[in-house]
């Protein structure tokens, strides 16, 4: 089995005496999507952050493709492709410009005008960036980070302040460069995004990782289903973990007085719900 | 060096694409020697002598022009950098930071040059300026203005905090500094404790030295008092910046 991508282990980091990550550890495989899940201010950016080389660690160890990106080596910088979630593209170049620009840092780098067609830009190549959208631009963001071709992408809040098309869009391109057998380092704070990119998620709240696994394991983990219906107009919920013996009963008590069991519904909690309670439950222990 | 020359190549297509660079950096100068040659006589008077005022202001708005491309457009191009997440971006790929910042000031060194010989070109065909006594301590005069303001102008992007007022602090620095070491009109008049505060600004030493190269065929060395001062101005703006120099944005 090769190397991990990424390993961290009881990474620590304070601002001013201010804990902003209390102890995390997790490893992210070559080639998998691993998504950092989390409210705003949970330790997410400044995880990245340390992970991508911008900040020094306080304790803990740190290995990103076998580097120590404390020491930010030009050769880790060859290998690694950040896309910022605060970073403006001011420029008066164009698109295929500004790619050529910085494909000439890497020794070795991409085509540009692959790059280009990759992001969906390939009728905007010589078009100004500063007459782009919104959207568009981080497009320009996402191309700026592949044209070094590298093993590893950063992407922080990728869709952050996106409609949903383009949200769809954007998903549907990390999707594109999973199967170029990158791997990914996602953070968000938008559930839906994460349980559609990620193989696997860690979700952390206070600079602490509360769960992981894979979306799927994140929802089983719940362990409950909820059955809600309406009696006498009122809302009912019930929560179980044997949803089939309680479902019986209560449709058979239902059918022998002849009534029926208004907007019945038999739920599995969504990652939204097991992520509110974590989090939640986070909280009130803080 | 190969990476030097290619930021260098990429500054230089930025530089004279961005229409208010190429004006308030590169036009400005020029337009407010035009300008001012116009409004003064034939010849001023400068402690004691008459010269001839094309000449004088020459020298004068070259300084300007120095201090406003490396000290005045770097610090507000770099803060920019900062605060727009440019510089940050920067740092995660391999161009390493001191090629970067070496390419950013070949850059200005390239702007200012053009601009000098522009300048020259305006004063010697419309104003009969003269062409300069010492061309190579001219040129000299050239790097040497840029290496100390650029200096400077990287050691206050380092202070400044937010893009907003990059331009207004800049400003504030620049335009008196330049009224008072003599680059719009001679420093006679000025009064005392004004000419104490001239007495220990870089442009005042720098303009001195232009002088001397420019109408007096001295060496760009003769005065070594100046030079030591105008020096030790651009090194404490990399002190400063080496100490407090960010490619984080501050906002």
């Amino acid at each position: 089995m090769p190397d991990p991508a990424i390993v961290v282990d009881d990474l620590r980091k304070s601002y001013n005496g201010l804990e902003a990550v209390g102890g995390i550890s997790f490893e992210v495989a070559e080639g998998e999507v691993f998504g950092l899940l989390g409210p705003n201010g949970a330790g997410k950016t400044t995880t990245v952050e340390i992970l991508e080389g911008y900040r020094p660690r306080d304790g803990g160890h740190v290995s990103v493709l076998g580097f120590d990106p404390g020491r930010t080596p030009r050769e880790f910088r060859e290998r690694i492709g950040v896309v910022l979630q605060q970073s403006e593209l001011v420029s008066n170049l164009t698109v295929r410009e500004l790619l050529r620009i910085f494909a000439g840092y890497y020794a070795q780098h991409r085509d540009v005008g692959e790059v280009v067609e990759l992001v969906g830009l390939t009728e905007k190549r010589d078009a100004r960036i500063n007459s782009l959208s919104g959207g568009q631009r981080r497009r320009v963001d996402l191309a700026l980070a592949l044209v070094g071709d590298p093993d590893l992408i950063f992407l922080d809040e990728p869709t952050t302040g996106f409609d949903p098309a383009a949200r769809r869009t954007a998903w549907d391109m990390i999707r594109s460069l999973r199967s170029l057998g990158k791997t990914i380092l996602l953070t968000t704070h938008y559930l839906d995004e994460a349980q559609q990119l990620a193989d696997r998620l860690a979700v952390i709240s206070s600079g602490r990782i509360v769960r992981l696994g894979t979306p799927e394991e994140l929802i089983g983990a719940g362990g409950s289903v909820e059955i809600r219906f309406r009696r006498n107009g009122e809302p009912v919920v019930i929560e179980t973990e044997e949803p089939t013996s309680v479902l019986h009963e209560l449709t058979s008590q239902a059918l022998a007085d002849g009534l029926e069991l208004e907007h019945l519904e038999v739920r599995r909690p969504t990652l939204e719900d097991v992520y509110l309670e974590l989090v939640e439950e986070e909280r009130s222990e803080a | 060096m190969r990476l030097a020359l290619h930021q260098l190549a990429a500054e230089q297509r930025m530089f004279w694409r961005s229409r208010e660079a190429a004006i308030f950096i590169f036009i400005f100068p020029l337009l407010l020697y035009a300008l001012l040659v116009s409004v003064y006589s034939q010849r001023i008077k400068v402690d004691g002598a008459k010269v001839a005022s094309a000449d004088f202001l020459l020298a004068g708005l070259f300084g300007y022009g120095a201090a406003n491309t490396a000290f005045a457009g770097l610090a507000i191009i770099l803060v920019g950098r900062r605060e727009t997440g440019a510089l940050k971006r920067l740092r995660a790929t391999p161009l390493p930071p001191s090629t970067y910042i070496v390419a950013v000031i070949l850059s200005t060194l390239v702007v200012f040059a053009v601009q000098s010989v522009a300048l020259l070109a305006l004063g010697s065909g419309l104003f009969g300026a003269s062409a300069p006594a010492n061309s190579l301590g001219f040129a000299g005069a050239v790097v040497l203005g840029v290496a100390c303001f650029a200096g400077m102008g990287i050691g206050t992007a380092a202070l400044i905090r937010s893009a907003d007022g990059a331009s207004a602090v800049v400003n504030v620095v620049l335009l008196p500094m330049a009224f008072l070491s003599g680059s719009f009109g001679p420093r006679t008049d000025l009064p005392e404790f004004l000419r104490a505060v001239a007495d220990v600004l870089p442009l005042t030493y720098f303009l001195e030295i232009v002088n001397g190269v420019y109408l007096h065929g001295e060496s760009l060395f003769s005065d070594l008092g100046a030079v030591a001062v105008v020096a030790a101005w651009g090194l404490a703006g990399v002190l400063v910046a080496l100490r407090h120099f960010s490619w984080m944005p501050r906002t």
